[in-house]
């Protein structure tokens, strides 16, 4: 299963970005073959509109089978995501990457 | 006065809340007092002159812009559009392509370059401007419909039909919206004079700074309103006389200018200085482009 956080960082220690659409990175952990893999979302800070439903193409094509963020997708960006069969769990902001996973393996996220 | 060609002023600042609905209605009622004013109201993304002006409404027209619609059918899913798309209003996700109207710029170029005439443009109703005619002053609201997220193209909209309808009026106002992005640049574009008003606080003389860099760029005569004059500090004086920018009046910090206005009332013939400040502020951009 993917796992796909936002993160403001490229690391475990990195903190959640608290964004959907301008989040800095995608962190996305393989938990079958415990592989990471880090996507580079940066370029969307050049963007003044659009951000969101860019980012959501992006995540489209990662195709993860969780997404946990903080504040949630944007209206447009949460009208893409219902094209994905995805689980989104939110608030997870002000943890780091390795925090938001542990506390999602407990069951103690927030679903969308 | 016949002969002249109609005088455009633009009432804009870099931070919102400063007073500029104050100084256009004011000015517009003033001014209508004595020749046909015009009043446009270019904030569409929350116009409230209208709180201030009482007439009669001559004309509704709803205002539209063209966006792409997916065929299913004819389409090929060979993701031009979406990579075409500089705005993310066309995306592709998998064999599904969202077209997102809020975003759209109606710039035309998924649905020309489609190859399989896939996104044909249709009608999209944005927003409506509104024509009120209250004796001498002719008022023109224009609003964008909430969710829309380009004020940029009913702007234009607004300054054509204002133009075709009441162009020869002989003074012309125009309320912009604040800050000093594309939709203040769209709205001042056509003027021949544009009123910075700004307050004096740290903040006001910050985004008054952007809104005179803002003007320079587009070759913008201006002039600075001091609104709230009495509180904060002087530093906006100070930067003015620095920078040579005029400044064409100073509205006091007074209970009662605050007091009628939250009450949707008129300052100018309530008010005596008011009326001097008016009559400086026209003055002083009657000057300015009579030598230009």
């Amino acid at each position: 299963m993917k796992i796909a956080f936002t993160a403001a960082g490229t690391t475990w220690d990195s903190m959640i970005d608290p964004r959907f659409g301008r989040t800095e990175f995608f962190i996305v952990y393989n938990d079958e073959t415990q592989e990471t893999t880090v996507f580079d979302n940066s370029a969307v800070k050049n963007e003044a509109h659009g951000a969101g439903t860019a980012t959501a193409q992006k995540i489209f094509e990662i195709k993860p089978d969780v997404l946990i963020t903080g504040n949630g997708p944007g209206e447009n960006a949460a009208t893409a995501l219902k094209q994905l069969d995805m689980k989104i769990f939110v608030n997870a902001h002000n943890m780091t990457i390795k925090e938001a996973y542990d506390n999602y393996k407990n069951g103690k996220l927030q679903p969308l | 006065m016949i002969n002249n060609p109609p005088l455009k002023i633009g009432i804009a600042s870099g931070k919102g809340g400063t007073g500029k609905t104050l100084l256009s209605t004011n000015l517009a009622a003033y001014l209508s007092q004595t020749q046909p004013t015009l009043l446009v109201d270019l904030d569409v993304e929350e116009p409230d002159d209208f709180l201030f002006v009482r007439g009669t409404t001559q004309s509704i027209t709803d205002q539209y812009k063209m966006i792409p619609v997916w065929d299913e059918k004819a389409c090929t899913l060979c993701g031009i559009c979406s990579k075409t798309c500089k705005f993310h209003a066309v995306i592709q996700l998998g064999s599904i392509i969202l077209v997102f109207k809020e975003l759209c710029h109606s710039c035309y170029a998924c649905s020309e370059l489609c190859p399989a005439e896939a996104l044909p443009m249709q009608k999209h109703k944005m927003g409506e401007i509104k024509t009120i005619i209250s004796g001498n002053l002719t008022f023109i609201e224009s609003r964008l419909n909430i969710g829309e997220e380009q004020a940029v193209p009913l702007i234009h909209q607004t300054h054509e039909l204002a133009e075709k309808t009441h162009g020869n009026i002989p003074l012309q106002i125009f309320d912009c919206p604040p800050g000093t992005s594309c939709p203040v640049v769209a709205s001042t574009r056509n003027v021949d004079f544009v009123v910075l008003v700004t307050e004096p606080t740290p903040f006001g003389l910050n985004d008054l700074k952007l809104a005179v860099e803002t003007m320079k760029e587009i070759h913008k005569p201006v002039g600075v309103v001091i609104n709230r004059y009495g509180i904060g500090n002087n530093e906006v004086e100070m930067y003015c006389q620095e920078a040579g920018i005029p400044v064409l009046a100073k509205i006091p910090y007074d209970r009662r200018i605050a007091e009628l206005y939250s009450n949707g009332q008129l300052v100018y013939d309530k008010i005596e200085d008011m009326q001097t400040s008016l009559d400086n502020i026209i003055k002083a951009i009657q000057n300015v482009v009579r030598k230009n």
